[in-house]
């Protein structure tokens, strides 16, 4: 009973994790470009495929992936930027959506094509193999590893932000781009990196997520969808809130699925649904 | 002084033309699809085009009104007409549900939320009962016209559905040229000032949203009797994702856009329909060219080089 109990909690705080990876990295891209990365969730799918890929052809172990796959993917991130996203600057922000949709789109039915819908296990790193028994429940060491990075990661990007220099121009730029550019400022550079970083983030969630998950062409946008339902409910406007909301609303779906597990996938937009007639401008959000 | 016929009397005379013609020109369920999903981009564009709102989960009343009708008259043989009925009543109530939602938070959050209810609407469909789950619902009988006309013949069929996709379209197109209309122009321009002049913005968003979905919900129903079945990939993302594209395509607040543009990606999707995942890398394609280059989407355009032609003969 309690074992049951807590392995779902387990796995709720591991969905949660990634919810919260996910969303950072998302209210970071929309705080500063103004843009909703909907390819967030192919790029999350990419970074998985980048390790699975470098496994099969080049032999390239879980922790050179975790670096590498990142890497390669935020230049992937900072050549749409500069090629696309940067031409729909000053315009409605629907648009930047559409096109990261578009881009979601090819980049999905490519893999589709290539891989198709089966998924790939990716192996579990030697160092992280087994697991401990807490007395109440088994944990497997990669799940503790997964939670413990992810939190570590955000908290990171948290400190960076919130705390230091680089943070304070983000944060400028935030506010008012044109207004930091007059004080020197390469706000343009600033925006190409950001999102560089946004999309690196995504992809580092993937490599985390490879080991966990089965590696399908299709993993990223059904949990893009949940993820943007975390940003309804907790508001992009805090960086600290959206990392509470992803890990809180993973426990949540975990405690569903003990408890009725049918409504376990839906339960986040019952959530959505609950925050929006009580608190509409999200838990962690300010009304604009 | 003579005067020339609006452009609109012009579009509609032509657009009846082009569909009493359609049925011996072109295969006739290839014809109804286009005029289904064309009825459905119309209802949305209403939102999009007119309002400024831009759903992400319009799929959820297509999707949701297929099934509906599909399992009345299938298990409860209710005629056609009640049957198509009962799927548009079922698109409404959610379409009020879901807006009234919705449009407490505007912009990019409105996109996230429908695309967040269409998900709920899916996930519902998948576990519930009675929907097939995986297969989907086969065999639906397309039963007969006011009792008496039997609508397996394709050429009844098609004027059943051209009719309900005249009215439907005269729907949209009456709302978008009424003071109600030129409300929602006013909200899609500048809501705080729509707000200021006293207009209760709220529910005339509401009711764009609850119009788009019930219409929305009419060529769901229409949909499944067409082709005799609904299937999950109805309620799916990429439907709403699709919808969204005919519309762009067209041209967004243009009568005749999203109908042009649901022809366009129909004969494309049917034309690419064996090269397997190709069809959603080229979508995809057409999505960041249009959002790049042509925004206005191709009547937009037209309408422009129209009117700057105009402009350039009498200034």
């Amino acid at each position: 009973m309690t074992q049951a109990l807590f392995g779902q909690l387990l796995i709720g705080l591991i969905n949660g994790s990634f919810y919260a990876l996910l969303s950072l990295g998302l209210a970071i891209i929309f705080g500063l470009l103004n843009v909703v990365n909907f390819a967030h969730g192919a790029q999350y799918m990419m970074g998985a495929f980048a390790a699975w890929m470098a496994m099969s052809y080049l032999g390239i172990g879980y922790w050179w992936a975790l670096l590498l796959a990142p890497a390669a993917m935020g230049l992937v991130g900072v050549a749409v930027e500069r090629l696309l996203l940067r031409r729909l600057y000053g315009l409605d922000n629907l648009y930047g959506l559409l096109l990261t949709f578009g881009l979601t789109l090819i980049a999905e039915g490519l893999f589709h094509q290539a891989y198709g819908n089966s998924g790939y296990s990716y192996p579990v790193p030697e160092l992280l193999r087994g697991g401990v028994n807490l007395g109440f429940m088994y944990l497997p060491l990669y799940r503790a590893w997964v939670v413990v990075v992810s939190i570590f990661v955000c908290t990171l990007c948290w400190y960076v932000i919130e705390q230091t220099k680089l943070g304070a121009y983000l944060r400028a730029g935030t506010e008012n781009p044109k207004l930091l550019q007059a004080f020197g400022v390469n706000v343009p550079l600033m925006f190409t990196v950001t999102y560089g970083f946004g999309v690196a983030l995504a992809a580092f969630a993937g490599v985390m997520a490879a080991p966990v998950y089965q590696v399908t062409p299709l993993m990223g946008s059904s949990l893009i969808i949940v993820v943007f339902a975390v940003v309804v409910i907790g508001g992009m406007g805090s960086i600290s809130g959206s990392i509470v909301t992803g890990l809180a609303l993973g426990l949540v779906e975990g405690v569903t699925k003990f408890v009725y597990p049918e409504a376990s996938s839906v339960v986040v937009f019952v959530v959505m649904a609950i925050v929006l007639l009580v608190r509409p401008a999200g838990l962690f959000g300010r009304e604009q | 002084v003579t005067r020339l016929a609006s452009p609109i009397v012009w579009a509609w005379t032509a657009m009846i033309l082009v569909g009493l013609a359609a049925p011996y020109l072109v295969y006739p369920v290839f014809a109804m699809n286009v005029l289904c999903l064309a009825l459905f981009a119309s209802a949305f564009n209403l939102l999009l085009g007119y309002t400024g709102l831009l759903s992400f989960g319009h799929a959820a009343f297509l999707g949701s009104a297929a099934y509906v009708t599909g399992y009345t008259l299938k298990a409860w043989g209710l005629p056609t007409e009640l049957g198509v009925l009962a799927g548009t009543a079922v698109a409404t109530l959610l379409g009020w549900l879901f807006g009234a939602l919705a449009i407490r938070r505007s912009g990019i959050y409105f996109a996230m939320i429908t695309l967040g209810f269409a998900q709920l609407v899916y996930f519902v469909i998948v576990q519930m009962p009675w929907t097939g789950g995986e297969d989907g619902l086969q065999g639906i009988p397309r039963g007969k016209a006011l009792g008496l006309v039997p609508l397996d013949r394709p050429i009844a069929m098609y004027y059943f559905v051209f009719l309900a996709f005249l009215g439907g379209f005269f729907v949209v197109h009456r709302a978008i040229h009424s003071p109600f209309g030129q409300v929602l122009r006013a909200i899609r321009e500048n809501e705080p000032r729509a707000l200021s002049l006293g207009y209760d913005v709220d529910r005339y968003k509401l009711l764009a949203f609850v119009l788009s979905a019930a219409l929305s919900g009419l060529a769901g129903s229409l949909k499944a009797v067409v082709l005799q079945f609904a299937s999950l990939s109805d309620v799916h993302w990429h439907r709403s994702g699709e919808v969204v594209l005919m519309t762009l395509l067209g041209g967004m607040g243009t009568v005749m856009g999203p109908s042009v543009g649901a022809l366009l990606v129909i004969a494309l999707e049917n034309y690419l329909a064996n090269m397997g995942s190709w069809v959603t890398v080229i979508t995809g394609a057409v999505f960041v060219v249009t959002v790049l280059a042509f925004r206005r989407g191709i009547v937009g355009e037209i309408r422009a080089i129209v009117k700057r032609s105009f402009i350039g003969v009498k200034p």
